[in-house]
């Protein structure tokens, strides 16, 4: 092994990954602790004040927050850190990476802050208007152009699976928020805009885009991280490379065509709705494909499981993203769909998916990463670590929980029939049956939410403890 | 076979193989749908929104009340037996963007015009608990003393216009005078329906004669959802807009059963 | 203007500035010299040749690797798994025989229908055809009765009250209260007091035109504003108010000067329409006075003065066309049951 420092050599650049890192732990927070209140408002409405802070301006701060804020800036600070590291070049474009940062940043800002205004296309995770979507098209074109470029000037001539996954997902958000968002404003100075496709087309358009967000900002992306934190961590080789070609495509693929599942039984025309059920059922392979090679990485390593909470964090991700991506073709079926569409299982599944997967497979990699990119040996405290572990999955088990159990109930209200052929519930019935559930939601978001706090505290005391030991400089590849 | 080692080692044709195998699925399912769009009449009896109403229908966008109420009845037995005729794919042809929501923390309002009487709505959007005890959903007393956005509406009706929706001159050049009358017992009703037909609702709605407000423009949309369609003459086979659903011609079913069960 | 409506109108100026104020905020805090220690020399960069790149045998799993090195990262060379390989070819076999049977793919003109010859609304005509036949006997004996009949025949009237209650729940308790008790401008169908009416007819056609709906037939009577028209004076109003207000007590009432001048404007101005003792008027809707049921208030002066002040014309929609006539016969013969029926 060649020695120690050479001085001359050129660094990666870490310091534009330490602040995306930073506005990740920011939003996070954010975007978190307004998830928990309006999850309080629907069990206890009287927390709803005119006319600012009711629970409709206030769920895209939080779906925004969360998204974009918590979710988009992971993904950049991740992508950024991952590109260099296995391209082994320095990051492309210095200053348009600061150009990046800080015009996301203001776009999440400009988006949050409108929607308490009332500026809101009404449109899910598209809620900002036409300005804000412009500025986004030019700041996310700069981040293809950067990650693009970087992948360019590689020195190792063989494309990462995790870049792949990364550039396609940074790729694809860019043609769906533009198609997604193709709208006339009312006048140049005014907020308000009209979408271009209306009724069918545009309820087609949306859950496009609606369900590829998903897809590929919230899977393809995170698949990116995954299979470069995981077999970091780990110190194990990737599982089958055959397999993550083939699962690649395929989930690439079939994964658009899903959109349609979400508007089963409407009068979205029938051969549309068997296109999005039946590909949807296609995609529970391709999706079990990044499960699989992430886990079965720990093959022949199981012992490592015991004592690493961050490697625990990145399995149960996976676990959860296993179980998600399970659920989701079920869903898909038209028959289930017809009792979980509109009722609360559905947010169930969504945050089983976004908290069980995205949160901990991103709090499993920012553990990884952050005494990397602040030069400290290890976090401040890994008890801390697994604490927030058990206190996070918690949260997420009562959350889910409650979710299923008010999801099926409404579904089961609503649809029965007493022995005379009649409707036995009224909806109001329905409201109030699902109110213990809505508490009990409340409590497990408290639960994640703790956990998010103690993450802060713990990679605050790692940033700013300066008796913390450095990592050891000279060991080559090692992070 | 492909060479799959070729596409790892170039980054621009990794790039634009990705793009296209992601372009593939949204072309498909949705292009068909403007297509056969072009080719149709729309539905016996829709009608664009008056100024008022699409000044609450922004009203109903700002407050994204959407997030909590959808406006789309399924064909589903219970959904059809609750909330009435499963929602065509007409009845939303001019929402810029659809609304059809996917939650159903409130009841589905597809079909909620002239279900409720107006004072009801005031009522029940200005407290909602004062009306359904159990209810979870916001105040919007605000609303009452707000005053319609009016001014510009005119603007509004000619965005519509370029994005397809039929609004004619005379409407646009009658915009702000249509919607305040919509509401104000002084206005010009029959210039107003003369333009969009005598079903539309031209009364006080909020009870405050004198002042077109929010809650005017509000709940005179919600007046509106689902009323366009004549049922009891609607004959599913017959109607070309519902091809979108059936594309060929069924025989006629069997009489549908008791509405309202 | 409200300061709250300013703020409304001004939304657009108002989120620019303070996103920029924001935004300033941060950019300068950020680029403010800090004495934190340099962290860029940290993360070299290998060199060329500095990461192991050739295929070797993975101890642990005895697989070889792919050869490729990413910063430590390597791939064994292990083939797909069969099962995985397997179920993914079963879900694609699954998707291509529905494709067959149903309606899935676009074609010019149109879309494969599917040799089954399926759509959602043949479904749904079929779910609803299964609550038909266990409902026919007897919607078909509904459809041919009269409400009395309907109200004579013990199962009917069975079958009828459940299926108006059912009805009730999904349309009426937001008006009439869960428990049809009402609210304040929504009558309580509990109690013996009738607007329009409390036999079967009269609640059957009070439901089908409405009070003061749309439909053309609808029930309709408008009391005048006495106040806001100027018929009364504000005075004159105060006294009848009371008088009506007290008008339950009968000979308990406290009788004062107010009470006694109240009497007079009554006589001269309500009863056309409330009838000589207050005893209401079904045809015209005009609610009785001499018992403590009250409509709008409970029976408070402030209430009181309002309803003759600006005169309430309260609306109740009419579901004829909404539901079918024997839903609303169903739906007359429940109301009717809850008490006080006539």
């Amino acid at each position: 092994m060649t020695s120690s420092l050479n001085l001359t050599s050129p660094t990666y650049n870490y310091k534009i990954v330490r602040m995306f890192t930073l506005a990740t732990l920011a939003w996070a927070v954010i975007g978190m602790s307004m998830g928990l209140f309006i999850a309080l408002q629907l069990s206890f409405p009287l927390l709803n004040f005119e006319e600012f802070f009711t629970f409709g301006r206030l769920r895209p701060v939080h779906t925004t927050g969360v998204i974009f804020g918590f979710a988009g800036n992971a993904l950049i600070a991740t992508s950024f850190f991952v590109v260099q590291r296995t391209c082994r070049v320095r990051l492309w474009g210095e200053k348009l990476a600061h150009f990046v940062f800080w015009g996301y940043q203001a776009f999440v800002i400009m988006a949050v802050t409108g929607y308490i205004f009332g500026i809101n296309q009404s449109k899910e995770y598209a809620e900002p208007e036409w300005y804000a979507d412009l500025w986004l098209v030019v700041v996310w074109v700069s981040y293809l152009l950067i990650f693009v470029m970087t992948l360019k000037k590689r020195t190792e001539p063989h494309i990462y699976v995790a870049n792949w996954f990364y550039m396609s997902f940074i790729a694809t958000i860019a043609i769906l928020h533009v198609v997604n968002n193709l709208a006339v404003p009312v006048s140049w100075h005014s907020t308000k805009s009209y979408s271009v496709a209306a009724g069918v087309q545009s309820a087609m358009i949306q859950w496009w885009y609606g369900h590829n967000a998903v897809g590929f900002l919230l899977t393809a992306g995170f698949l990116g991280m995954m299979y470069y934190f995981v077999p970091k961590q780990a110190n194990r080789p990737i599982y089958s490379y055959r397999l993550s070609i083939i699962h690649f495509w395929s989930l690439i693929f079939i994964y658009i065509w899903a959109g349609p599942h979400h508007l089963l039984y409407t009068s979205l025309p029938d051969w549309v709705q068997t296109l999005g059920m039946t590909f949807s059922i296609m995609l529970w392979m391709p999706s079990w494909g990044g499960m699989l090679n992430g886990i079965m990485t720990l093959n022949g390593a199981w012992h490592k499981l015991r004592e690493d909470p961050i490697l625990q964090f990145l399995i149960i991700a996976l676990a959860f993203y296993g179980m998600s991506t399970f659920e989701g073709p079920v869903l898909a079926i038209k028959e289930v769909n017809a009792l979980a569409h509109y009722t609360d299982w559905i947010i169930g599944h969504v945050h089983s998916g976004a908290l069980g997967w995205v949160a901990f497979i991103t709090f499993g990699s920012l553990y990884n990463m952050i005494p990397v990119l602040w030069n400290r040996q290890s976090m401040y405290s890994i008890r801390l670590i697994s604490i927030h572990l058990w206190v996070a999955t918690l949260g997420i088990v009562l959350y889910i929980t409650a979710m299923w159990f008010a999801g099926i109930t409404h579904g089961l209200m609503a649809r029965e029939y007493d022995a005379n052929g009649f409707l036995v519930h009224s909806f109001v019935e329905i409201v109030q049956a699902m109110h213990p559930f809505y508490v009990m939601r409340a409590l497990g978001g408290v639960f994640f939410l703790s956990g998010m706090l103690i993450m802060i505290y713990n990679c605050w005391k790692t940033i700013t403890d300066d008796s913390l030991p450095v990592r050891a400089v000279g060991k080559g590849t090692a992070a | 076979m492909i060479n799959h080692e070729k596409i790892e080692k170039n980054s621009i044709l990794l790039l634009v193989l990705a793009i296209i195998v992601v372009s593939i699925g949204g072309m498909v399912e949705i292009l068909p749908l403007f297509r056969m769009e072009t080719v149709i009449e729309p539905v016996k009896g829709i009608r664009p929104y008056t100024p008022l109403e699409l000044a609450g229908q922004n009203i109903y966008i700002r407050e994204n009340c959407a997030v909590c109420h959808s406006q789309q009845i399924r064909s589903l037995r219970d959904d059809v037996t609750r909330y009435g005729h499963y929602s065509l794919a007409a009845e939303s042809m001019y929402d810029h963007p659809f609304l059809w929501g996917s939650k159903r923390i409130g009841p589905d309002l597809a079909r909620v015009g002239g279900k409720y009487s107006d004072a009801w709505h005031v009522a029940h959007l200005s407290n909602p608990r004062s009306v359904v005890p159990e209810s979870v959903m916001p105040n919007f007393s605000f609303l009452m003393t707000r005053g319609a956005d009016l001014v510009d509406i005119a603007d509004h009706l000619r965005v519509l216009r370029l994005l397809g929706v039929p609004y004619t001159d005379d409407m646009i050049a009658n915009a702000y005078n249509d919607g305040i009358s919509q509401a104000r017992a002084d206005g010009d009703a029959p210039g107003l329906k003369k333009r969009y037909g005598d079903k539309v609702n031209v009364r006080d709605f909020d009870g405050q004669p004198n002042f077109v407000s929010e809650m005017d423009a509000l709940i005179a949309y919600l007046q509106k959802l689902g009323t366009d369609v004549d049922f009891t003459t609607f004959d599913p086979n017959m109607d070309p807009r519902d091809q979108l659903v059936n594309p060929v011609p069924e025989p006629a079913p069997e009489p549908a059963p008791e509405k309202g069960k | 203007m409200h300061f709250i409506d300013w703020v409304s109108n001004s939304s657009g100026i108002i989120v620019t500035v303070i996103f920029f104020t924001v935004f300033l905020g941060i950019a300068i805090w950020a680029y403010l010299p800090s004495n934190k220690k340099n962290l860029e020399d940290q993360g070299m960069i290998p060199f060329k040749g500095q990461e192991k790149t050739a295929k070797e045998k993975d101890e642990l799993s005895g697989v070889e690797t792919t050869g490729h090195n990413w910063d430590g990262i390597k791939e064994l060379n292990k083939p797909i798994p069969r099962w995985w390989l397997i179920v993914f070819i079963l879900a694609i076999i699954y998707a291509i025989g529905y494709w067959v049977l149903y309606p899935a793919w676009p074609v010019p003109h149109g879309n494969s229908r599917g040799e089954l010859h399926w759509n959602e609304h043949k479904d749904l005509a079929k779910e609803e055809s299964e609550i038909a036949a266990i409902q026919e006997k007897n919607l078909a004996r509904i459809h041919t009765s009269t409400l009395q009949q309907i109200q004579d025949d013990k199962d009917l009237y069975e079958f009828a009250k459940d299926g108006g209650a059912a009805v009730f729940k999904q349309n009426c308790i937001v008006c009439h209260g869960s428990n049809a008790t009402g609210g304040n401008g929504f009558p309580n169908l509990v109690d013996d007091d009738w607007l329009w009416g409390g036999k079967l007819e009269d609640i059957y056609k009070t439901i089908k035109v409405g009070i003061r709906s749309t439909s053309p037939d609808t029930r309709t009577s408008q009391m005048p504003s006495f106040g806001r028209d100027g018929i009364l004076t504000p005075a004159q109003i105060q006294d009848v108010a009371e008088f009506v207000q007290k008008l339950h007590l009968g000979d308990k009432a406290e009788i004062t000067p107010a009470y006694t001048r109240g009497k007079d404007i009554y006589a001269a101005n309500c009863t056309v329409c409330h009838g000589k003792n207050g005893d209401g008027n079904q045809a015209l809707g005009a609610p009785r006075h001499n018992d403590d049921i009250w409509l709008y208030g409970n029976g408070d002066m402030k209430s009181i003065v309002d309803s003759i002040t600006n005169a309430h014309a309260g609306v109740m929609p009419s579901w004829e066309g909404r539901l079918s006539d024997d839903t609303i016969k169903e739906l007359a013969i429940y109301v009717h049951s809850l008490g006080g029926g006539q």
